[in-house]
């Protein structure tokens, strides 16, 4: 059940990097997976640039590299999705692995790609994990707010974060309920597939519903206190002078990797 | 602000909740509210009890203007409850439901204290203001930044309090505001209650805080007013309160 056992993303901490203000750090991670993701295919010298610039941020916030390589390891599942390009690109052979009547030719360009997206996606995975371990969601919630996010965007944010641990708890209260009741004898196991998804299925449905109906009850309890369509908010805090110069050296250091990338583009 | 004012001077000469012929049938018919009378005056603290089911969730409902559209009239401080009312009512009756998971939806305690003021249209110096004294009154001042699920339920039920004390509303309509409680928690919330200078009506199943807290109880069973007197001599009926699905404490 440890999928359901959410936990908070953010470590306590005082380093340089958990006392500078919400909004800085991120615009700052939000331009470095634009960066990132900018960077022409091949470039490994910038991009190695961009993995100095992540490490330095992980050294400034104090975070265990074991933690950020543990989360980041997110982003690779979606590296598979670009697995095909191996394949697609034309270029010099590497190797070819024959598929039943079909032979798969994998070129040095294809290579080139796959690895490209493969650092990209995990830079900027790692930005981000970097981002949420020194930002308490409830600033990063107000930071998106103090940037001008679309309300909508930011109130479906802020409710999913006030309720996945209600949520989770529900799922979880549900799935020791079935436990309790999963007895077998011995020598017989305890249903079918086809059963045990049966179940499964009314266990989610019911979710669905308590949540749905919770739904109900938080927009009658935002009525009461006179919601009308239109959602107020306290206002943030004014960044600081050491936010604006941290922002500015990032986002010079970014511009420069970047211009570099292109000026002396082969 | 004028208009509080104004709505806070009426409730000086108007009773603070007015209720009378009130029927009201949930969409698919059941009957939940058939014929309801109930006067408060202000300051005056009043339990509502009865059986799961009698309809006092659906009679809170109806306090503020959730829930509307049956028959009868509902007035709070003397100003009738309809769509054109309702901004200024929602400000004179903090409602606050039973679970304080649905109660409070905001990521940390002090951006909830804050969201009723904020929608009343007050600035925000004010707003600040009411929320801290609100943190204060429940004595939770130090919680501002925590987030609702680190609390304990003891906590966010003093949090959920809070948000509508925020609001400085003349009715308070409490939604089983003890259950799940252990004593301690109970009798702090008591003695909190005890403090409260606004009109209450309180549904509860716990006779205990009835005795304790509300001079006055109403008893409601299947949509109707049953008994309404003195808590003391209500609890010494042993048949009435039997016959109606509940203990003496």
């Amino acid at each position: 059940m440890s999928f359901l056992a959410l936990e908070e993303r953010f470590q306590e901490g005082s380093s340089l990097l958990h006392r500078l203000e919400a909004r800085a750090k991120l615009l700052a991670a939000v331009a470095f997976i634009f960066a990132a993701t900018l960077t022409p295919t091949g470039r490994w010298e910038v991009l190695g640039g961009l993995a100095v610039l992540l490490a330095a941020g992980v050294a400034l916030g104090r975070l265990s590299p074991l933690l950020v390589l543990r989360r980041s390891a997110l982003a690779l599942p979606f590296v598979l999705a670009a697995v095909p390009l191996l394949f697609t690109r034309e270029g010099d052979e590497v190797f070819t692995i024959p598929v039943l009547a079909w032979r798969w030719t994998a070129t040095s360009a294809g290579l080139e790609a796959v690895l490209t997206i493969l650092l990209k996606s995990w830079l900027s995975v790692s930005a981000a994990v970097v981002l949420t371990a020194t930002t308490p969601a409830t600033d990063l919630i107000r930071a998106l707010r103090g940037l001008h996010a679309p309300r909508i965007i930011v109130a479906t944010v802020s409710f999913m974060y006030r309720y996945i641990f209600v949520i989770g708890e529900e799922a979880q209260r549900l799935m020791r309920a079935r436990e309790c009741r999963s007895a077998c004898v011995s020598g017989r196991s305890g249903g079918s597939i086809g059963w045990r998804a049966h179940v499964l299925g009314n266990m989610v449905g019911s979710l669905f519903l308590r949540s749905y109906e919770r739904a109900e009850r938080i927009y009658d309890a935002m009525r009461s206190r006179g919601y009308d369509g239109e959602l107020r908010s306290l206002s943030t805090t004014s960044l600081q002078r050491a936010d604006y110069a941290a922002l500015a050296v990032v986002l010079g250091l970014l511009a420069a990797l970047e211009t570099y990338a292109r000026l002396s583009g082969s | 602000m004028l208009d509080y004012l104004e709505a806070k001077a009426e409730t000086a000469v108007a009773a603070a909740v007015e209720v009378r012929g009130l029927r009201y049938s949930y969409p698919g018919g059941f009957p939940a509210l058939r014929g309801v009378d109930l006067v408060l005056a202000p300051g005056e603290k009043v339990a509502l009890v009865g059986p799961n089911g009698a309809g006092k969730s659906t009679l809170l409902l109806h306090l503020n203007g959730i829930l509307r559209g049956g028959e009868g009239e509902v007035r709070i401080a003397g100003l009738p409850v309809k769509p054109q009312s309702l901004g200024r009512i929602r400000a004179l009756v903090g409602l606050v439901f039973q679970n304080p998971d649905d109660q409070l939806f905001s990521p940390t305690v002090v951006e909830d204290v804050a969201f009723g003021p904020l929608h009343m249209g007050l600035e925000e110096p004010e707003v600040r203001r009411r929320s801290q004294e609100a943190l204060a009154a429940v004595h939770m001042q130090e919680y501002g930044s925590r987030m609702p699920h680190r609390l304990s339920l003891g906590e966010r039920k003093r949090v959920s309090i809070a948000t509508v004390l925020a609001m400085e509303p003349a009715v308070l309509a409490l939604d089983e505001p003890s259950s799940g409680l252990d004593p301690r928690s109970r009798r702090a919330l008591i003695r909190l209650l005890h403090q409260l200078p606004q009109a209450m009506l309180v549904a509860t199943h716990d006779m205990h805080l009835v005795r304790d807290l509300l001079p006055r109880t109403v008893i409601l069973n299947a949509g109707l007013v049953v008994a309404d007197g003195l808590t003391s001599e209500i609890l010494r009926d042993v048949r009435l309160l039997e016959e109606h699905g509940l203990e003496a404490p």
